[in-house]
């Protein structure tokens, strides 16, 4: 008998799969299930866009791009980081198409880190960042960001956080799940403490559209001095509801996008044909369209957070992504014990705040890409699983 | 005027004050007092549920008649319209573009009875120069609501 055990890496057995999971199996196995757990649109890919895909299909450009990305696509995706971000970026050297976020921070990390290196990650936040490093040989250095911050990375934290090992930071705003994003002056005082150092940050804004009120979402690379030492991580999934189309970017300095392009190439080639065309069309004209959606999530955003306000489960306001992070302390479960009995009393799926990371315990994840007769069943079942604990 | 509160309430006019309200981050009061002004104003015409009337065991029919209509010194297009409007059996009335004028929807229980309303009603109006009948066989969707079939969730959970 072949033992795998020896043949896997133990870096790779050492991971443990998505914690999520579990529930997952579970509500696919139960009838009538309402979900609050994905972490995608419920919108299709506006039309226009799907159209430009189509239509690159019929034209037959079924062929690999440059492994960079289509240059067209490139300063198409300058020409945006410019017009939202104020950022400037070469297309012919600061930018790499790649697929999905996913892959650029991945890459992005490999690019960077050798064994040992501290790569600082502020949890609660997107799961995928842990593995990504220890994968990459590198030590993840956890931070957990607090709710009477509003889950906001402080400066404090930071400075405590580094060492003579610390290689980068990944910066997640605007935050999944917190819904948390920096502001201007947060970022300034993120910028203070590591202007002076070789510390670089990855900043992961695949959400930057998706951000509600009255200020639109700030880059730390638009800050002084830090887009030298920044790259930024953005994609079409969320902003364009093109999820399933696998398309993102990284800009950044020209040496460090150069040293990430060799992984994409070995690794990917390019990334997928179609959906480069696809994206092209989205960035030209899809603004629009976005802005439909954006209001569409901002009126569930103010029922899902009011209606768990109401229930008692205390909710701030999630300004950016699109989930909504209530506490659920107050029923003496644990984030854990929350989301199975709910599961089992009224089949509603929601994520353990845990999954994001220990600083996730006492919270739960509810998505609200769902529609508002959707988020008010789901309510209106947990009401009556709150009832049944109060009983 | 609030176009949001418009749209909200045409996609599900059983939307509650309060999650109006909520929705658009204003006042209860402020929700209630801006739909009053809207049905006031006779913007908002009326509320009323989609029926999948197919699905009774009662015979439902339904026809869409394009009407051909001259209109004559004192009466016109409108007029006709006004005219027709006022049966029961009429649905809806539009006035077209292209090769006819009015586009009248008329339901009733039988074919022979929706025919015989266009003959005895439609057809022996003055101005009224011909009629053709299309009966409905199938509806899948009315009112943005999709009769057939359900919308299945495909997203999975597969990461986060």
């Amino acid at each position: 008998m072949i033992d795998y055990k020896k043949i896997l890496s133990p870096t790779v057995q050492s991971i443990q799969p998505s914690g999520i999971r579990k529930y997952f199996d579970i509500a696919e196995s139960m009838e009538d299930v309402i979900s609050l757990g994905v972490g995608e649109p419920d919108f299709p890919t506006p039309w226009e866009i799907r159209k430009a895909g189509i239509l690159s299909l019929e034209s037959g450009k079924t062929r690999y791009t440059s492994n960079w990305g289509m240059e067209q696509l490139r300063l198409e995706i300058s020409r945006y980081m410019s017009r939202k971000y104020a950022l400037s970026y070469d297309a012919k050297s600061d930018i790499l198409v790649t697929v999905g976020g996913s892959e650029a921070i991945d890459a992005c990390i490999r690019a960077i880190t050798a064994p040992g290196d501290e790569i600082i990650i502020p949890q609660p936040s997107y799961v995928c960042y842990e593995p990504i490093v220890s994968l990459a040989g590198g030590s993840p250095v956890i931070i957990e960001t607090k709710a009477e911050h509003d889950f906001k990375l402080t400066p404090e934290q930071l400075r405590a956080a580094i060492t003579p090992r610390t290689k980068a930071l990944i910066l997640p705003y605007p935050c999944n799940p917190t819904g948390a994003v920096m502001d201007r002056s947060d970022l300034e005082a993120i910028a203070a403490v590591l202007r002076d150092t070789d510390i670089l940050v990855v900043s992961d804004e695949i959400y930057a559209e998706l951000t509600f009120g009255a200020s639109s979402h700030v880059s730390i690379a638009s800050i002084d001095g830090m887009k030298e030492r920044t790259v930024v991580i953005n994609g079409f999934s969320k902003t364009f509801s093109m999820t399933g189309w696998r398309l993102g970017f990284a800009c950044g300095p020209a040496p460090i996008i150069k040293q990430i392009t060799k992984i994409h190439q070995y690794a990917i080639m390019c990334a997928p044909t179609t959906s480069q065309y696809a994206a092209i069309e989205a960035l030209k004209n899809g603004d629009e369209a976005v802005k439909r959606m954006l209001e569409e999530y901002d009126m569930r955003r103010r029922l899902i957070v009011k209606g768990f306000n109401d229930l008692g489960l205390c909710c701030r306001e999630p300004r950016g992504a699109f989930y909504a992070f209530p506490c659920i302390t107050s029923t003496g479960l644990t984030s854990d014990e929350f989301c199975e009995r709910l599961l089992y009393a009224e089949r509603v799926a929601v994520v353990p705040g845990t999954a994001f990371g220990q600083g996730g315990e006492g919270f739960i994840r509810a998505s609200y890409c769902y529609s508002t007769q959707h988020i008010k069943e789901a309510l209106a079942r947990i009401q009556r699983f709150l009832n049944t604990l109060k009983a | 005027m609030n176009i949001k509160l418009l749209k909200l309430l045409a996609k599900d006019a059983r939307t509650s004050h309060a999650d109006l309200a909520t929705m658009l981050g204003i006042s209860v009061d402020e929700a209630e007092r801006q739909i009053a002004e809207l049905e006031r104003e006779g913007l908002i015409r009326g509320y009323k549920a989609v029926i999948d009337w197919e699905r009774l065991d009662s015979a439902y029919v339904s026809a869409i008649i394009e009407l051909k209509v001259t209109p004559k010194a004192g009466l016109g297009f409108e007029d006709v319209a006004a005219q027709i409007m006022n049966y029961p059996e009429v649905e809806s009335v539009y006035l077209m573009s292209g090769t006819y004028d009015l586009n009248v929807i008329v339901k009733g229980k039988t074919f022979q009875e929706v025919a015989k309303f266009v003959a005895k009603e439609l057809a022996t109006i003055e101005s009224v120069t011909s009629t053709a009948t299309h009966f409905v066989l199938r509806r899948y969707k009315e009112l943005d609501v999709k009769l057939l079939g359900t919308d299945r969730d495909e997203r999975g959970s597969y990461l986060l």
